[in-house]
């Protein structure tokens, strides 16, 4: 209101623009208001990137449909060989879920993401639907079969996440359609997946992440791999030639190096805060390496513990 | 279709105390804390989500205040750092942290009992490095951390030794 815009509006300035605020309490509600309102409106899931957006006037949507008072969407339970994890589940719901981390690379990944605060709020359907670069776990959910449930003005229907991720903060979402639901296939026996990321420090971005999977035959020979990279373009980025490397090889130290060079020539950064160019796309290839060698691991059976590094690493 | 709020009200309850308001929707959580219920023990830092000094316990678990809006404390259970303290006996983590030095400026504490809260309710006895990952979040510009981790450990060995970890006291009115 005026009042507060004048109590705080000089001495500061980090305050969001003034919104509707919408309290649906099923998904089908949320969809056909957001459906009604248009563009101009947005889901409010965890919040722990639209609130910041908004506190910067990044963001100003004049309406806020606020996806936390709807029951039920937070569940991660397996179902016939499949994991499904609600779109309302918290970072540390899954880094907390002893389901979720039978699939190791997701509790890498959830375990990793932000802070304790940040994971305690931010949501995977909130962090799928946004579709942020920098975002975690889009290339990690790539290494894995898996599909997005959404519901949407037209109904349900099932994407594959492939297909799903269009550019840099745009999917295949129809206006009004949301998610429902993150389907993830138990990988194939003799498959191990890793995540490790670089940060310079906990709450921030990573500079650099690498999300690999590998599938081990007789004799240690790679049957198939998946390589991913984030934060190096603008989305998430799979080093097909670096896949290839691997395939029908033994991971020795000289495969592994040629994967994680043909992956280098994938990546596309772009200089900023967190680094030059040249530095991520070296980072990049460390870190697929170390994932590399992480996913062999795991798929031989060890336990090793990955997850996001920082400076001063913990 | 729902008409929506402009105006929201809300239930909540702050360090075992029910309270009811009517909030704007672009309130944050931080500013319903300390301008609306005068609870300046929660402090606003960076107010970006990295520094941490806002962080309270909701429902248990610490969040950002700052980076939370007022409607979404409706129906939860929040504790700040005045939520601590039994009158003018300080918790064994608030002790600890005096004791160790844990603090220099103060301007960070309250942000860092309270994540070390919701470590040591969870995980009673913690191995260093989940104490470094549980307050990662955290940022203190003055002590350069060690005496942090130092005092969280003491008040883990504390609690370990006697079980005095003090819940908030309910009270029953409405405010």
């Amino acid at each position: 209101m005026a009042d507060r815009e004048r109590k705080r509006g000089h001495q500061n300035p980090v305050y969001p623009g003034a919104f509707r605020y919408y309290r649906p309490s099923t998904l089908e509600e949320a969809s056909s208001i957001l459906a009604e309102l248009g563009e101009d409106a947005k889901a409010l899931a965890g919040g722990q990137s639209l609130i910041p957006l908004m506190k910067l006037r990044l963001s100003a949507p004049s309406a806020l449909v606020d996806l936390n008072y709807i029951p039920d969407l937070g569940h991660i339970k397996r179902h016939n060989g499949t994991l499904h994890i609600g779109a309302m589940a918290r970072h540390a719901d899954i880094e907390n879920s002893a389901e979720a981390s039978k699939i190791p690379i997701l509790h890498d990944c959830a375990a990793g993401i932000a802070d304790v605060q940040v994971r305690n709020r931010g949501t995977i359907g909130g962090s799928v639907a946004e579709a942020d670069p920098s975002g975690d776990w889009g290339a990690v959910l790539l290494t894995l079969d898996t599909e997005v449930h959404a519901i949407g003005p037209n109904g349900e229907r099932n994407i594959s996440l492939t297909d799903f991720f269009l550019d840099a903060y745009t999917t295949a979402l129809a206006p009004g359609e949301l998610v429902k639901e993150i389907r993830v296939k138990a990988p194939a026996k003799g498959t191990g997946g890793a995540c490790v990321a670089f940060k310079r420090c906990a709450p921030v971005y990573a500079s650099a992440s690498a999300a690999v999977s590998v599938t081990l035959g007789d004799r240690d020979v790679c049957k198939d791999a998946r390589i991913l990279m984030g934060c190096v373009g603008l989305m998430a980025i799979r080093a097909t030639e670096g896949e290839n490397a691997l395939r029908g090889q033994k991971l020795t130290a000289k495969t592994i190096e040629a994967a994680a060079e043909a992956a280098m020539a994938a990546t596309d950064p772009q200089s900023d805060m967190r680094g030059s160019a040249d530095y991520k796309r070296v980072l990049a290839g460390a870190l697929v390496k170390r994932a590399i060698g992480i996913a062999a691991r795991r798929a031989r059976g060890e336990h090793v513990e990955a997850s996001h590094e920082y400076v001063g690493r913990i | 279709m729902s008409a929506g709020f402009d105006r929201i009200p809300i239930e909540f309850r702050v360090n075992g105390k029910a309270y009811e308001r009517v909030v704007e929707p672009r309130m944050l959580l931080v500013e319903l804390i300390r301008e609306e219920l005068d609870l300046c023990g929660t402090h606003i830092g960076c107010d970006t989500t990295y520094c941490g000094a806002c962080t309270v316990l909701l429902n248990g678990g610490a969040v950002k205040s700052c980076t939370m809006f007022a409607f979404q404390a409706h129906q939860a259970e929040i504790t700040t750092v005045e939520g601590l303290a039994n009158g003018e006996e300080l918790h064994p983590i608030q002790k600890a942290f005096a004791d160790n030095h844990g603090l220099q400026c103060g301007y960070c504490t309250p942000g860092f009992l309270m994540s070390s809260m919701q470590l040591l309710t969870r995980n009673p006895n913690p191995t260093d490095k989940q104490i470094r990952k549980a307050i990662a979040g955290n940022t203190c510009r003055c002590t350069g951390y060690q005496n942090i981790l130092k005092a969280i450990r003491a008040a883990a060995d504390a609690t370990a030794s006697s079980s005095t970890a003090k819940t908030p006291v309910a009270h029953g009115d409405v405010e």
